[in-house]
């Protein structure tokens, strides 16, 4: 690969510069680069986004009791021994009414009356990372305390993980788009510039150049414009990137999902990538334009 | 000639010398015709050319000299008989085999055919390159100077003359030490004496042993090359090939 990108300089020499099908690759190759450092990070954040939402929501499940004022605090006990004997429940405690009205107070005000209201009572429970057998704890609660039902996160965490799976997936769908669409580009600029060395080509089979040599004189060219273009662009999107991150405030929903100095290792897969589309696109062309030329 | 620049021909060149050694023609065709969409335009030719032999191709304008060259150098492929080039059958060639071929057949076009974006040094050692050899400069120097071209090495083609352009293409045709040279219509734009002066040096290649092939419709040049050496004019005509009598 190191020979094939220093190259032979006289080779080199054989095909003209043309400075449209030149200025298009590197175009082509720094725009999709901006693009796809933009996927990565959309599919690190995404990743991020599911990971916490699923440990936030996997360490910890509740206890809602419904039932009449004067059978509260005797179902809420029992909830409390059930829980406290459960294996996999590290903690469990009763939320105050307090924290209840601090709860509510986004949607029904502070100054609600709470603790006149027939509200349910909530335990909230720390699960161990082992988490427990929440279809057995289910079924104690019933039948310790009727009122009680037991959430443990499940129908909320799941759609969450569902979401920032697609959202994965929408990533890796616009980056193989995106290297689709950068095959295209260095295809249409190596085709341009084959047609327009057509003169250069016959000249060369005409003095016994093998195809090889033909083609790769086109390929090495492409290869590191794409190549030049795709660095270029990878800077520019984590130079872009890296600014925005650094605008968030700490406390910014967004503020947790930049990429790690481990995530942007990755970037350098950009360049590369994009050097091997333009070798493979180039080298396709190349060759399918040479079966014409005897 | 100067000592220097045969030497050079002589040293890279002298595989095959009139009377010497392997007789196996470089060409040879049987029976062989070509045909575009509307019809045949060859047909019937069975020719050898030998290592060192000379001759003219001849005819009119459309007859299909340059179909007849083409196949010679594997440019076209002959729709029936059988085209040897170098003792290989040409239908059984892949394309790296025709490249092969073309490095042990020297051509020379009317229109020369240069990378105009190239000095003359660089397109002379254009065969090298295509090979993947590095031109020795005192051998580059010494070839440049056998076709009167020193002064011009580091000239763009655009900026030459019509004969130091078929100088310079002959030049490259030989680069590679050719057991054959093609040459079509290659004084079709020279003056008299550049044209003359062309002959000479296809003439001395020739005493070198290479097989010289030139499709001319200049009967002066013909009647030039009598004076000089040994050759056999060939005519195209009708689709046939004939030999237009003995020796000149």
């Amino acid at each position: 690969m190191i020979s094939f990108l220093t190259g032979d300089p006289r080779a080199d020499r054989i095909v003209p510069p043309t400075g449209f099908t030149a200025n298009l690759t590197v175009f082509a190759g720094a725009a999709m680069a901006f693009l796809a450092v933009f996927v990565l990070a959309l599919s690190v954040a995404s990743s991020r986004l599911a990971d916490r939402w699923s440990a936030a929501l996997s360490d910890t499940a509740t206890v809602r009791i419904s039932a009449p004022a004067d059978q509260m605090a005797r179902q809420t006990e029992r909830v409390l021994s059930v829980l406290s004997t459960t294996p996999g429940v590290t903690a469990a405690r009763a939320i105050t009414p307090d924290e209840t009205a601090a709860l509510l107070a986004p949607w029904v005000g502070p100054d609600l009356p709470v603790a006149d209201l027939p509200m349910p009572q909530l335990i909230e429970i720390a699960a161990a990372p082992q988490g427990f057998d929440a279809e057995g704890l289910g079924l104690r609660l019933a039948a310790e305390a009727p009122g009680a039902v037991l959430d443990d996160h499940t129908r909320w965490r799941a759609p969450l993980i569902a979401a920032a799976s697609r959202l994965r997936l929408l990533s890796v769908a616009a980056a193989v788009l995106i290297a689709g669409a950068m095959a295209g580009m260095v295809t249409l600029a190596a085709h341009a510039a084959l047609a327009a060395n057509g003169q250069v080509i016959r000249v060369l089979r005409l003095v016994g150049a093998r195809d090889t040599y033909i083609a790769r004189a086109f390929v090495r060219r492409f290869t590191i414009r794409a190549l030049i273009g795709a660095v270029g662009g990878s800077v520019v999107g984590v130079l872009v990137l890296s600014a925005f991150f650094a605008t968030l405030r700490s406390d910014s929903f967004l503020a947790g999902l930049s990429p790690g100095a481990g995530d942007w290792v990755w970037v350098l897969a950009v360049p590369v990538f994009a050097a091997l589309t333009a070798f493979a696109a180039t080298r396709l062309a190349a060759f399918r334009m040479l079966r014409s030329v005897t | 000639m100067c000592r220097k620049a045969k030497n050079f021909i002589e040293r890279t060149g002298a595989k095959a010398t009139p009377g010497s050694g392997d007789q196996t023609p470089v060409i040879e065709l049987q029976d062989v015709g070509y045909s575009y969409g509307g019809g045949d335009l060859l047909s019937g030719m069975t020719l050898s050319l030998l290592p060192g032999s000379f001759h003219f191709l001849t005819g009119p304008s459309g007859s299909g000299k340059t179909t007849f060259l083409k196949l010679c150098y594997g440019e076209l492929k002959a729709t029936s008989g059988r085209v040897s080039l170098m003792g290989q059958d040409a239908r059984s060639l892949d394309r790296d085999g025709i490249a092969a071929v073309r490095r042990r057949v020297g051509v020379v076009h009317q229109d020369c055919q240069f990378l105009d974006h190239l000095d003359v040094a660089s397109n002379v050692t254009l065969p090298l390159a295509a090979a993947g050899r590095e031109a020795d400069a005192g051998e580059l120097s010494e070839l440049l100077a056998w076709v009167g071209l020193s002064a011009q090495a580091t000239a763009f083609p655009p900026s030459l003359s019509g004969g130091e352009r078929q100088r310079a293409a002959l030049a490259r045709a030989v680069m590679m030490a050719p057991d054959m040279i093609l040459a079509d219509e290659p004084t079709g734009n020279l003056d008299w004496d550049m044209s003359v002066r062309l002959l000479t040096l296809l003439v001395e290649l020739n005493r070198m042993g290479k097989s010289i092939l030139i499709a001319t419709h200049d009967m002066n040049l013909i009647r030039a090359a009598k004076q000089q050496v040994s050759a056999r004019v060939l005519r195209i005509a009708g689709r046939k090939l004939t030999l237009a009598g003995a020796d000149l």
